[in-house]
Order: structure tokens, then C-alpha cells, then sequence
């Protein structure tokens, strides 16, 4: 039996040792864990991700109270209930519409900056794996909350989406139906992507939040010389109290200062959005109650899936939908696709350094052309922009195979 | 005797294994089928349609499955210039006592939006990526892979009872003019 000190007062932290080690915790957890100091604002993107995530959570829950999860009754409940009748409903709502949409713009930061960095590369690969699951998840959950409202675009882009679960000449309609347990997006399809969104997918988020956080903690944060030092012997120095000559600083509070910062200039912008400028967010035609008989004239994705519905789109079905099966796994593979051995950024890295803005640039195209209409010039331009993505995945095992060693 | 115990020990964990497995494919086989589509959804859908109602060349758009379905009566003239120019498609048609009917899911092949009818020119345009269609909704522009799609129906005298598979639409399918919907 371990030692339990009897004359300790309840509650104390010496009692609180005995029982959680909370003393160990928090050296594990932040005091002790070492950061280097070589990294820039960039890297505060996944804290930036941590608070946006627990205001879409507690946003989310103020809506939950009064959403009502039936078709007679959703659009109704999100339009006139929230937004007109519960005090500070439109706050919540505006909060929840601006995260969802602001949130994909910080997971793109945060995965390009891991590509710029090369921090995907050599030991990092769980993090990148367990983060590329979390963008997908992320994914299902916009989606699925998406449908929420039951709007037109709710409606239609349910419909769009789930048929392309027939797999084109496949025809697997029977499958389309089981998803949806109806034979359109009705009903039992609003109940279960209801579930979905506030129940399963959430749940799972949380879990593989605590999986990429982990996976950081053993190979530890990349920085930006991608330079690979003893971390325990810096530690060492550091808290011999040598701080300028050892390369790592606490998690907390010194590394915590700065993400907090950052998260602070972000909550200024992000509540700008949500005080003047909430309907960037919201598509109008969703002011329209689902109608299964009639069709808006341009149906889109929201900003974050155009590049990916614009590499489906210029080709034929078929084709198409194996090119956008593509564009969801290909980031998967990257880490194991580089066959470089430099962990280094972008600027230092030969063919890797064009290829990464290439990429970038490409997929900005793709997003543009996702959400104009395909008609003649823009039309080529996406097929040309969907190809060129395809290409450059294609070309990156070889552009990466022929540099050389730092 | 550690032998022995180790024998003992891969028992139960291959017992303990197989029945976790038993477990475990029961537990998926229930979830899936609690996913199905309920039993009262798929009794609804079935929906009779008199075709004495409709008139030629007027599109009405029936409600099956809360799917869109377009039903056109053809004018005789319409059938005489098909019978001409494009005998295939004449096969789409539906024929209920002595008049010729476009009856299909009004729902885009390319991606599902609903085309419109264009009484001018007798065809169905997709505005969403420009997809055209014929008066038999057969597709003549793509980006739509095949023409629209004809739900199963089974005729009744003057009615069409359509989620019925019938001899004309077992025929329509043998010969590849519709898909499975
Ligand atoms: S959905 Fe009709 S042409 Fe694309």
C-alpha cells in the first residue's frame, strides 16, 4: 500500500499528490513540457483550433436547447425560434455559423504550415495521420450540421452528397437509401445526421484530439530550421537555469503567453465576424425551407469543399468520382509519398519549394472555379486546375526523390 | 507446470477471442440493420397516377418516394416525328391505352437537380451544368451520363401504380433503357 500521510488536510495539495499526482501531471502536461524557441506564430494554429473548437462546443449546446430535429419544425426553430425569440439566440447562432466556416480556414493554415515546415516527416507521422483523420472528421461535422437548418441548400447538397455514395455506373442506389432510410433526404436522414453531428462525430473529434496531442509529445513540435537537437539535454540547461543557451522553453507559462496572444488577435477578428459580419457564413438560399420539388438553380459546397467538389466536377462521372476519392486520401499518404530525407522548410528544399506553391495556388484556383458556375471558360479552367492537382501529387515522389541531403 | 499453464491461458484467450468476434459481428449485423430503411417508409411508397388526367404536351410533376416524377402525354404528332427520327427513343415511352407517356424521375442523372420543361423546343434543359434532354428525357448533351431515369411502374387498365415492377418495365430494363431506380 502506498504512502498516505495521515495528519495531510484534506483537499490540500500534498492530499491531492497522494491520490493524483497532480505535481507530476502538471510537469508532464505543461511545465515540463519543452517547446523550442524556435518557432513562429504559425505554430499557435492548433491552440487557435483548441479554442475555436470549445466555442463551436459551447455555442453549440445553447442551440441544442431549442433546435428542433423534425422536418415541419427545424427550419422554423433555427429561423424564427433562435434567432427571433430566445434572447441572445442569434449570438449563439452567429458564433456556431462563424466557427464552422473559420475553423477550416485555420485547419488549412495549420496543414500548410506542416507542409511548408516538413513536420509531417520522420517520427511526426502519427501527428499528421491523426491530423489529416481530424479533417476529416471535421469534414462529417460540417456536413452533417449543415443539414441541420433543413434550408434548400440543407436539402440539396443532402442530396447531392449521398448520391454520390451510388459510386456513378455502379448504381449502388440501395446504398444511397441505407444512409439515408428514406428514399430522399427526409425524416429518418435529418434524425440520424442530427445524431451524427451532436453526438457520434463530436465524441470521436474529442478522442482524436487527445491522440494528436499525444502522438506531439514523444517526437515533439518541429521548428523552423527543422533543426533536430536533444530535447532532454536542453531541458537540462534550461532548468539549470541557462535559458539563453539552451533551445526549449516550458509549455507553461512561458509558451503559453505567446499562444495566448495569438488566440487573443484571433478572438478580435473572429468576433468582429461574429458581431458585423456573421452572414459571410451563411448562404442565402438556406432562408429557403427544403423543398424536394424544386431545385436552386446553382447548387455549391460550402467555401471549404469547393477545391475538392471542383476536382469532381469538370471530369465525367465516373472519372470524376475517382479523382475526388483521390483529392480525400492523397494527404494521407504524404508523409510516406516524400522521399526526401530533409526536414526542413519549403525555401531550402529545391523542386520541393515550387511545388508546394504550386500546390497552394492550384488549390485556391480549384476553390474559385468550384463555386463559379461551369460554363465555358471557367469550365476549362477547372478541368485545367483539377488536372494540374492531380499532376502535382503525381510528379511528388519524384520531385522529392531527386533532392539532395541538407 | 508452466507449460501447462500457458496451454490454459491460450485457451481463454482464444475462447474469450472467438466469442468477442461472435459478439462483435452480432453487435455490427444489429446496428446495421437498425439503419435500415424503416418498413412503414418502404410501404409508402407506392403511388397510383390516373393517366386519363393528364393532357399532351404539359408537364405535371407527380410526387413518388419524394421524388419528382414528370409525366408527359405525348401528341400524336410528337409519336409520328419520334417514330421518324428517333425510333429508339420511342421505347422509353409509356404506353397506357392509346396515348404515349414520358413518365421519369425528374432528377438529373449528372448530379440530381431538377430540369425544367421547355414547352418552346420540347426538350428539358439541367441548369445546373447545362445537361439536355430530350421530349423522352432521353439525354442529348452532356454532362448527364444517361437519360432520366424511369421509376418502376406496373399498368393497371388506365393507371399507373408506380414502385410495381411490371412486365413493360422488366422489359425496359432487359433492354437497358432505364437502370434500376
Ligand atoms: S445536375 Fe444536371 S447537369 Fe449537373
Amino acid at each position: 500500500m502506498a504512502h498516505f500521510d495521515e495528519n495531510v488536510r484534506p483537499f490540500s495539495n500534498e492530499w491531492l499528490n497522494e491520490r493524483l499526482a497532480i505535481d507530476k501531471l502538471k510537469c508532464v502536461l505543461s511545465t515540463e513540457y519543452w517547446i523550442p524557441k524556435n518557432i513562429n506564430f504559425l505554430w499557435a494554429m492548433g491552440m487557435v483550433l483548441a479554442a475555436t473548437f470549445a466555442l463551436l462546443l459551447i455555442s453549440g449546446i445553447f442551440l441544442l436547447m431549442y433546435y428542433q430535429p423534425t422536418t415541419e419544425l427545424a427550419f422554423d426553430s433555427v429561423n424564427y425560434t433562435i434567432m427571433s425569440e430566445v434572447q441572445y439566440g442569434w449570438l449563439w447562432r452567429h458564433i456556431h455559423g462563424v466557427g464552422a466556416s473559420v475553423v477550416f480556414l485555420i485547419i488549412y493554415i495549420h496543414m500548410f504550415t506542416g507542409i511548408y515546415y516538413g513536420s509531417y516527416k520522420r517520427g511526426r507521422e502519427i501527428i499528421w495521420l491523426s491530423g489529416m483523420l481530424l479533417f476529416v472528421l471535421f469534414s462529417a461535422e460540417a456536413f452533417s450540421g449543415y443539414m441541420l437548418p433543413w434550408g434548400q441548400m440543407s436539402y440539396w447538397a443532402g442530396m447531392v452528397i449521398t448520391n454520390l455514395f451510388s459510386g456513378g455506373s455502379l448504381h449502388a442506389n440501395a446504398l444511397v437509401e441505407w444512409i439515408r432510410g428514406d428514399y430522399v433526404p427526409g425524416q429518418a436522414f435529418l434524425s440520424r445526421f442530427f445524431m451524427l453531428h451532436v453526438l457520434l462525430v463530436p465524441l470521436a473529434i474529442i478522442g482524436v484530439i487527445v491522440l494528436h496531442f499525444g502522438a506531439l509529445r514523444i517526437p515533439h513540435v518541429n521548428n523552423q530550421d527543422g533543426e533536430i537537437f536533444d530535447f532532454d539535454e536542453s531541458a537540462e540547461l534550461y532548468k539549470a537555469g541557462k535559458i539563453k543557451e539552451s533551445k526549449v522553453i516550458p509549455f507553461k507559462p512561458v509558451f503559453l503567453s505567446k499562444d495566448i496572444f495569438v488566440i487573443g488577435v484571433y478572438f478580435i477578428l473572429f468576433f468582429y465576424l461574429v458581431f458585423y459580419h456573421f452572414e459571410f457564413a451563411m448562404d442565402p438560399v438556406n432562408f429557403d425551407p427544403a423543398d424536394s420539388l424544386k431545385t436552386p438553380t446553382h447548387i455549391y459546397p460550402e467555401w471549404y469543399f469547393l477545391w475538392s467538389y471542383e476536382v469532381l466536377r469538370p471530369f465525367s462521372t465516373d472519372t470524376g468520382l475517382v479523382a475526388f476519392g483521390f483529392a480525400q486520401v492523397i494527404f494521407f499518404l504524404l508523409p510516406f509519398l516524400d522521399r526526401s530525407p530533409n526536414v526542413a522548410p519549403a525555401s531550402r528544399r529545391g523542386l520541393f519549394k515550387y511545388w508546394f506553391w504550386a500546390l497552394l495556388i492550384d488549390m485556391i484556383m480549384l476553390t474559385f472555379m468550384g463555386k463559379l458556375p461551369p460554363e465555358g471558360i471557367w469550365s476549362t479552367i477547372g478541368f485545367v486546375a483539377a488536372s494540374i492537382f492531380i499532376a502535382l501529387w503525381v510528379a511528388f515522389p519524384i520531385i522529392t526523390a531527386t533532392e539532395k541531403k541538407l | 507446470m508452466a507449460n501447462n499453464n500457458k496451454d490454459r491461458r491460450d485457451f481463454m484467450g482464444m475462447a474469450l477471442g472467438g466469442f468477442t468476434a461472435l459478439g462483435g459481428v452480432g453487435a455490427l449485423y444489429a446496428m446495421k440493420c437498425t439503419w435500415d430503411v424503416l418498413p412503414s417508409v418502404k410501404t409508402a411508397g407506392f403511388t397510383t397516377l390516373n393517366m386519363k388526367d393528364y393532357k399532351e404536351n404539359e408537364l405535371v410533376v407527380e410526387k413518388w418516394r419524394g421524388k419528382p416524377i414528370f409525366v408527359l402525354k405525348q401528341s400524336p404528332e410528337m409519336v409520328e416525328k419520334l417514330k421518324k427520327e428517333k425510333p429508339d427513343d420511342l421505347k422509353r415511352l409509356i404506353k397506357v391505352g392509346n396515348g404515349y407517356y414520358t413518365v421519369c424521375i425528374g432528377l438529373c442523372t449528372h448530379l440530381g437537380c431538377i430540369p425544367g420543361f421547355r414547352p418552346e423546343t420540347s426538350d428539358f434543359l439541367c441548369a445546373c451544368h447545362g445537361g439536355q434532354y430530350d421530349v423522352t428525357a432521353q439525354v442529348t448533351k452532356a454532362p448527364p451520363p444517361r437519360g432520366l431515369d424511369v421509376p418502376p411502374f406496373k399498368i393497371e387498365g388506365e393507371k399507373l401504380v408506380l414502385g410495381e415492377e411490371g412486365p413493360e418495365y422488366k422489359k425496359m430494363l432487359e433492354d437497358g433503357i432505364t437502370i434500376q431506380a
